[in-house]
Parts: structure tokens; C-alpha cells; sequence
């Protein structure tokens, strides 16, 4: 205890001033040569603890140093060198400043032993250390590992470090860290009581083990309040668990939505089966590639805008092959669904081999630029911006697609034409014209999402085989010629995709819902939101 | 009037029938009985590849029964083919007994690979060839019943049902390939010893599964011929061209749909269960909904609605996916591309099709000029059969030529 004390004295000692926090380097010297002369592990321990309590955070490098076995004695004049290994012999460095100082034989030098013991102290000292560093991350991360490892002799220094911090998040994980160590400490019950507090409030995953483990080994109040808390977290993760499956399926809802969004629109105004929109989707990835590539090569300053170029490029390539489709093949077989189902897949084959023949079978690299990459929390939940700007991106397309079908002349015709043909083209309206603008824009939209789903999954030749038949799905589920429909499907699919694979896992969970669709299609032949008019069936 | 009796659908038919039946004694004769050095001899490859197409020409009936007579476009009828082919399949694992490489009596390589420690359940039963033989048929039909069943009274029609059978499919696909099934995951079921005692790596075996696929043929070629001309043949025309129609007169559509994509089923699942011991493998690749579309594109070419053009599609299509496959394998997949399209726009017949229509205008116009006795122009107006096919709407579908919204 006395040693725990002249800690902490020599803590609050050094936190008074910044001036003070360096302990004059010939007294360091001086300790670290004790390191020579003590014999044994618990001489050696003691001097560890001197050497932490002079909270320089020079020492780091001799503390860890001895942690990992390279801390050497000379034997000719017992000075003690970090060592590390060169050739035959090793190179001797200064314990403090990390210079190299001399060459050694293996044979002139003696290894400094430590064991777990050692070592555990090591670290905890190391930890110490790291509470005062200038960088609130390397506090916060030396808290964690306090948290993370508790031992009594924590408190101490932690409380100090309490006192001088000014970062409230830093402040706040000090509290924990030394909440922890109460809980592994013999204080009255009082403190642990309030310890749980401190901790259950954090309500993570970290928290519950230590919990766990207290519940495991104390009694009375202490474990009642344990196993309270316990049960709190417990049902705060299963909240959490909820939110981010639900955030999953957000994520995946919108990636289907991309996917669909332009199909349903040649297929509820047009009523035509489009089997090469995956390779429209496809192409537009390829178009990112291509972009990329131009930018990697000429103008490598353009790398974060490389999407926002790719975008408008994307949908005037899709949107051009589907208008050559249209003319060129679709528009014969108008009245004949099944027959365009079969000539489009035609075409996908077509698109897929010339894609593979131009650009070579294997995935190709296409780079997320520097606002796509990395990811935040929010609580528990880990968002990754890639995801998080999909989600955005998808939600932006549907809504100018919205306002492009309700409030453009343009749109306007296309509803005409989906409600009766017939009527509106007796009104005026070019349908043929409508048609292959109709199925442009739809092949134009898949090709942005292309652009979209090449920051996320592989861009292949295969790219689009992946995602015609989720896309159909959820037009179908969702009900034709309806965008609402389409935006409910896609994401009730993906939620409910992503709740059923912890139960049943990822590819049962596609079957259950391969299968629950089927059986919805019993029920409601037309999809969720049927347009409702005069159709007669055929 | 003999050119017309012979190329009468009847006599087609007889005449499909009878070459099936002396290719399933000629071949396996020139295969085994002549020696490999005579010009006429046929390599046991041949037979192999032969079979292979003749159990596709099966499959390809079976999608035409549905598709050409029915109007129901199933693009899951791979599935079907393939369920009957692991139905064969786990008869003939069972059959290596301790020959496999683990030496396991009981249980296939992959279950000791994979830490069974006993028979699935569903794996009893297929040691005997009859009982395997039921589940070729029981396995496939009952699936199409369940599911007809559904679709069909709900009135799920059109491209609804084209994707959900896609989905069916795909769903099996996901299914077979994990190893939790039971069914050897996405190595499938091969290295295949014995069928009901013969080697099946024997040319003798290989001459008789052959045999076997070209007789199975003839049969489901009077089968379906005895189905399409009988009354209940009409109905399913009748449901084809006008499903609303036919209800509003009193007949119950989906019952005659169900009855159709039954026995189609059951059709294209003996087709698979020939089809594994010729090529010694069934994996879950056979549930890919791109074969399934193949399917349909061979039926197409062929001539959907009549009964020997399935099997003339299946056969040219494979023949020239194995020539191409050979010599441009890089160009396979432009060929097959250009071919749906190609015949969706100009050939909605098939060549059969085509075929009849070329020999029907040709027949009037020599009545015409008989009947104007010698007046006629011989430069007759050239009759524009594929322009005018590729004009006329499928014959089932009631719309006119425009797109019809939700179709």
C-alpha cells in the first residue's frame, strides 16, 4: 500500500504542473540501472512500479522492451541496453532515448527474465503511463485496456487522472475504468454498488462480461445488483441486435431497390419482361471501371469525384443500349410478354459474353473514393459510409423518379399510357414514342445503380446474374406500376431477409423468402399495391 | 396428295416414333457388334453425346406439353429434370457400397467426408432400383402438383408464373448447395460404379442407357401425341388461346393446367433420372435458372405446340453448343444470344412451324393454280411466311399489338 501511495502521490505530484510531469532524465537513469542489480521477479517488480511512478513517458520504451524479452545486461559493466537482434550478434540501444549505442555478442550479454506476473504489471504500468498522454485517443485507449484488464491498484492513478481530465468522453471512460477496478478491488460494498452503476450504464457487450464474471464471484447486494444490471443490458443489446438488423436491411433494401427500381417501371408501364436489366446494372459498373480508370491514369487529383462523373455517364450508356434494345428488338414483340422475356435474355447473354471478350472474365477494381470509405458508430451500431450513401443515393433516385412520373408532361404520358393505351394514344400521346423513352430511362436508372453497387460488391460479367432475380422479386411483390409498391418491397424484403438469417442463416433465409414470396403471390396475384383499373385478364 | 399424307402430323408422329426405335437397336448394334476399324462403327463418345441430347429431347417435350400446348411458359423446368437426376443419383451412390474412397458400406464418400454418422432419413429406400425408380416419378410430380396446385388456382398466369417457377428454382439451386441438405452440397453426387449390376463406365451399359433414352422417347412421344389429340388435348388448347373464355364455358382451367404441368414434370424428371448415369454427375448446377431458360430455347427453335419439333430443337441446339463449344468456345454464348432473339422475332414458329406453314402455302397455291387450270402466273406472289409470322401475335395471346400493361 505504501508503494500504491508514493503513486500516487508522485501522480498528483506530476499532474500539478506540466512542467514537472518529466522526472529529471539522470534520475531515470539511475532507476533503470537498478534494473542490473536487482535479482529475482519481485525485485525487478519493484523496480517497475519506480520506473511507472515517474510517469515519463520515456520509460515506455524500456517497460516494453523488458515486457517483450529484449531488455539485456552488459555483462563487462552491468548497463542495461534494449537489445535488438542483428545478424549473429545484437545491436544495443539506449533504454530511454532508443539510440543505438553499441554492438553486442550473445555471449557478453545477460537477458533480463520476467514471467506472467512481470509481465501483467508491465502492463498495467505501461497503462498508468498512457493516462496522461498528450492524445485524448491514447487515453481513451489506455482506459479501455484498464477497463478491459481491472486491478485494485488502478484506482489510484485513475482517480488523479479523473481530477486533471477535461475531455468528458476521456472523463467518462476514466469513470468506468476505474468503476472496474473498485469491482476487482476489497472496497466496501457501498462503492462496488455504485461501481455496477457506473458500469451498467455503459450497457455494452465489455460490460456485460465484467458483470458476468462479478455476479460469478460476489454475494449479497453486490450480486443481486450484478445480475440487475445484467438483465438491463441484456435487454438493451437485444434492442440494439433489433436496430441493427434493421439498419442490415435497410442496407439491403436499398441496394434492391437500386436494383429494381428501373425494371418496374418497363415492366408496369410497358409490361415488358426485361431480362437484361442485370447486365444494364452491369454495364453501368463497367462504365465506373472505365472512368476510373481514365481518372487513375490522366487526372489522378479527380479520384473523390470519380462517381459523381461516372453517374451521368452510366445512365447514357444504359439508357443507350436499352434504347437500341427497344428499337431494335422489343418493339416487335409487343402483345407477346413471353416471347420478350426470351429474346431479352437473348440479349443479356449477348451483353454478358461481349462484356467478358472486351474486359476479360475476372472481377474487375474499382476504388471507393475517400468519402465512401471507413465507417461511425451510433451507440452499437456500426454504419459504414459506403453503405450509408447507397442508402441516400437510393432514396434521391426514387425521388426524382417520383417527381419525373407525377410531375413532368413526360410522366404524365407514361401513366396515360400504363392506365389505357388505347385511350391515350387516342388522345395524341406517341406511345411508341412513350415506350422507348420509357425503357431507356429504365435502362438508364439500372445503369446508375451500377454505379452504386460497384462500391460494394464485384463488378463481373456475372454482376447482374446476382440481381435479376431479387429484382423481379420485389417488383413483383411489391406490385406493378407502382413505385411506392416497388420502395415497400424492397425494403420489407431486405428487413425481413436480414431478421431471418441469424435464425436460419444466409442462404436458408433467401430460400424461406424465395418461398414466402411464392406463397404471397397465392394470395395476392398482382403484388402489395395492384393497380387497380379495368385489365381484364386475357 | 402423298407428299401431304406423309408430312401429316400423323404420320410425323408414326414416322419420329419408328426412326427412335431403329436408332435404339441400330446404334448400340454399330457400337458393339462392329469392329472399331469399320466405317460404320459408332465410338462409345458418340453414343454417350447421342443419349445426352436424346434425354435433353425428352426434357425439351416435357417444357413443350406445358409450354406449346398449354401456353404456361415454366422457366423451372430444369428443376424437375434435375430432382429426377439426384433421385437416380442416390440410387446409384448407394450402389458403390464399400468401393468408395473412404470404404464406408453404408454411407456415400461425401456423408463420411462430412462427419454423418448415419443415413439421412430421406436416403433409406434408394439401395433398391424400384424404389428410386418411383422417386424419379414421385419426387418431380408431386412438386409440380403442390406447386401447380397453388399457382394455378390462385390464377397466377403469364410472366407471374414464368418468375416464379424462376424462383422455385433458384430457391432449390441455394437449397441443394449446402452440404446441411444431405445432398453432397456443390460437388453433387459422381464417381457412379454400377447400375443394377453393370458397369456404367461399360459400352455395353452406355449402349443400353441409349436404348433406353431412345425407346423412353418413342414413348413419351405417343403419350403426348395420345394426350394432345384427345378431348382433353382440345381443352388445353382451348385454355392456351382463351384461359377466360374457357372458364366462363364451364370448364375448370386450372385443373386442366394442373394436370398438364404434372405429367410434363414427371416427363422431364425421368429425362434427368436418364441423363446422370450417361454423364456419371448430377451437381446443383442442374438447378441454375440459365438452364432452364435453355431449355425453353430449344423447344423454341424446334417449334413449340407441335411434338417433333422440341425434340429437332434440342437436338440441333445441343449439336451445335457441342461444335461451338469445340472450335469457338468464346462465341457459345453470342450464338445462343443471337439464336433467342433470332427466334423470338423471326422464327415465333420454329423451324417445324415454318415448315408447315411453307408446305400449307405452297399445297393452296397449287390448288389455286389447278384450279385455274394452267392460267396461273408460275411466277406466283413468293409467299412471306417469315415476315408474316414474325407479324402474327402468338397465337394465345388475345391482345393486340401493343404492350399490355401487367400482362
Amino acid at each position: 500500500m505504501l508503494l500504491l501511495r508514493a503513486i500516487g502521490l508522485i501522480l498528483l505530484l506530476t499532474m500539478a504542473g506540466p512542467t514537472s510531469s518529466k522526472a529529471a532524465e539522470p534520475d531515470l537513469r539511475a532507476t533503470v540501472a537498478k534494473l542490473a542489480t536487482a535479482t529475482g521477479f519481485s525485485a525487478t517488480e519493484v523496480v517497475v512500479r519506480e520506473l511507472a511512478a515517474s510517469g515519463d513517458p520515456a520509460v515506455e520504451r524500456t517497460l516494453s522492451a523488458l515486457a517483450d524479452g529484449n531488455l539485456y545486461i552488459r555483462k563487462s559493466d552491468s548497463q542495461v541496453f534494449v537489445g535488438k537482434e542483428a545478424g549473429d550478434g545484437i545491436e544495443l540501444l539506449d533504454p530511454l532515448s532508443g539510440e543505438k549505442a553499441a554492438d553486442a555478442a550473445k555471449t557478453d550479454l545477460t537477458k533480463i527474465k520476467v514471467n506472467n506476473g512481470l509481465r501483467r504489471t508491465i502492463r498495467d504500468a505501461l497503462g498508468t503511463l498512457t493516462l496522461r498522454a498528450k492524445d485524448p485517443g491514447v487515453r481513451l485507449a489506455a482506459a479501455m485496456t484498464m477497463f478491459k484488464t481491472p486491478d485494485a491498484a488502478n484506482i489510484e492513478p485513475l482517480d488523479a487522472a479523473i481530477a486533471a481530465e477535461t475531455d468528458p468522453a476521456v472523463k467518462m471512460m476514466f469513470d468506468q475504468a476505474r468503476s472496474a477496478s473498485i469491482l476487482a478491488s476489497d472496497k466496501p460494498e457501498a462503492d462496488k454498488l455504485a461501481a455496477i452503476g457506473v458500469i451498467g450504464a455503459r450497457g455494452d457487450r465489455d460490460a456485460l462480461s465484467l458483470l458476468t464474471s462479478v455476479e460469478a464471484n460476489a454475494q449479497g447486494a453486490v450480486k443481486d445488483a450484478a445480475s440487475a444490471s445484467i438483465g438491463r443490458i441484456n435487454s438493451t443489446l437485444a434492442l440494439w441486435d433489433a436496430g441493427q438488423n434493421i439498419w442490415y436491411g435497410i442496407s439491403l433494401g436499398s441496394v434492391l431497390l437500386l436494383a429494381a427500381i428501373g425494371l418496374a417501371i418497363t415492366f408496369g408501364v410497358m409490361g415488358v419482361i426485361n431480362m437484361a436489366h442485370g447486365e444494364m446494372v452491369m454495364l453501368g459498373a463497367y462504365t465506373t471501371f472505365v472512368v476510373q480508370q481514365v481518372i487513375r491514369t490522366s487526372f489522378p487529383g479527380l479520384f473523390d469525384w470519380s462517381l459523381v462523373i461516372a453517374l451521368p455517364l452510366a445512365f447514357l450508356v444504359s439508357a443507350l443500349v436499352g434504347l437500341a434494345i427497344e428499337r431494335g428488338i422489343i418493339r416487335f414483340l409487343y402483345g407477346r410478354p413471353l416471347e420478350t422475356l426470351l429474346a431479352t435474355w437473348g440479349v443479356s447473354l449477348i451483353l454478358q459474353q461481349a462484356v467478358r471478350t472486351i474486359f476479360g472474365p475476372t472481377n474487375k477494381e474499382v476504388g471507393n473514393p475517400s468519402w465512401m470509405s471507413g465507417s461511425f458508430d451510433i451507440g452499437q451500431l456500426a454504419i459504414t459510409w459506403n453503405r450509408l450513401w447507397i442508402l441516400v443515393f437510393a432514396l434521391a433516385v426514387f425521388a426524382v423518379l417520383l417527381y419525373v412520373m407525377k410531375r413532368t408532361p413526360w410522366g404524365l404520358q407514361m401513366r396515360a399510357v400504363t392506365a389505357n393505351r388505347r385511350m391515350a394514344a387516342s388522345m395524341g400521346i406517341r406511345t411508341p414514342w412513350v415506350d422507348a423513352m420509357t425503357f431507356a430511362l429504365g435502362s438508364g436508372i439500372a445503369g446508375i445503380a451500377g454505379v452504386a453497387l460497384s462500391q460494394i460488391d464485384n463488378v463481373s460479367p456475372n454482376l447482374g446474374r446476382g440481381y435479376i432475380i431479387d429484382s423481379f422479386m420485389v417488383v413483383v411483390f411489391g406490385g406493378v406500376g407502382n413505385l411506392w409498391g416497388t420502395l415497400v418491397g424492397a425494403f420489407s424484403l431486405g428487413i425481413v431477409n436480414k431478421f431471418l438469417e441469424p435464425y436460419a442463416g444466409a442462404v436458408l433465409g433467401k430460400i424461406v423468402v424465395l418461398l414466402l414470396i411464392i406463397l404471397f403471390i397465392q394470395k395476392r396475384p398482382r403484388g402489395l399495391f395492384a393497380l387497380k383499373g379495368r385489365a381484364v385478364e386475357a | 396428295m402423298i407428299t401431304q399424307r406423309f408430312f401429316g402430323a400423323d404420320r410425323r408422329i408414326a414416322l419420329t416414333i419408328l426412326a427412335l426405335l431403329a436408332a435404339a437397336v441400330i446404334v448400340p448394334l454399330l457400337n458393339l457388334a462392329v469392329p472399331p476399324q469399320s466405317t460404320f462403327y459408332i465410338p462409345p463418345y458418340i453414343v454417350a453425346l447421342v443419349g445426352k441430347y436424346l434425354c435433353y429431347a425428352l426434357l425439351a417435350l416435357a417444357l413443350d406439353l406445358v409450354w406449346g400446348y398449354c401456353g404456361i411458359l415454366s422457366l423451372g423446368h430444369g428443376a424437375f429434370f434435375a430432382l429426377g437426376g439426384y433421385a437416380m443419383g442416390m440410387y446409384l451412390m448407394r450402389q458403390i457400397g464399400s468401393r468408395g474412397v473412404y470404404g464406408n458400406p453404408i454411407l456415400p464418400d461425401f456423408m463420411v467426408f462430412l462427419n454423418y454418422k448415419e443415413l439421412p432419413w430421406f436416403w433409406h429406400g434408394f439401395d433398391h432400383f424400384w424404389f428410386a425408380a418411383l422417386m424419379v416419378l414421385a419426387v418431380p410430380g408431386l412438386l409440380a402438383f403442390i406447386f401447380g396446385w397453388f399457382a394455378f388456382r390462385s390464377r397466377v398466369t403469364g410472366v407471374y408464373l414464368s418468375i416464379i417457377t424462376q424462383a422455385m428454382t433458384y430457391a432449390l439451386l441455394l437449397a441443394f448447395f449446402r452440404n446441411d441438405m444431405g445432398f453432397g452440397g456443390n460437388n453433387g453426387l459422381t464417381d457412379f460404379k454400377d447400375i443394377l449390376g453393370f458397369g456404367v463406365q461399360a459400352d455395353a451399359t452406355r449402349s443400353a442407357l441409349f436404348a433406353a433414352s431412345a425407346v423412353t422417347l418413342a414413348l413419351a412421344v405417343s403419350v403426348t401425341a395420345a394426350i394432345v389429340r384427345s378431348k382433353y388435348g382440345k381443352l388445353l388448347m382451348a385454355v392456351r388461346d382463351a384461359e377466360s373464355r374457357t372458364r366462363f364455358l364451364g370448364w375448370r382451367a386450372e385443373n386442366v393446367k394442373l394436370f398438364a404441368f404434372t405429367v410434363s414434370a414427371i416427363m422431364a424428371g425421368i429425362a434427368g433420372a436418364l441423363y446422370v448415369p450417361q454423364v456419371g454427375i448430377i451437381n446443383p448446377g442442374e438447378f441454375d435458372p440459365a438452364n432452364s431458360i435453355e431449355v425453353v430455347i430449344w423447344t423454341a427453335v424446334g417449334g413449340r405446340g407441335t411434338i417433333v419439333g422440341p425434340i429437332i430443337g434440342a437436338l440441333l441446339v445441343n449439336a451445335g453448343k457441342s461444335w461451338f463449344t469445340g472450335v469457338l468456345p468464346e462465341f457459345w454464348l453470342f450464338a445462343l444470344g443471337g439464336l433467342f432473339v433470332a427466334v423470338t422475332l423471326l422464327l415465333p414458329k420454329g423451324i417445324v412451324g415454318m415448315w408447315d406453314g411453307w408446305r400449307g402455302k405452297a399445297k393452296s397455291l397449287r390448288a389455286a393454280s389447278l384450279a385455274a387450270e394452267a392460267g396461273a402466273d408460275p411466277q406466283a406472289p413468293e409467299p412471306k411466311i417469315v415476315r408474316s409470322a414474325a407479324r402474327t401475335p402468338g397465337a394465345w395471346s388475345a391482345s393486340g399489338p401493343e404492350p399490355q400493361p401487367a400482362e
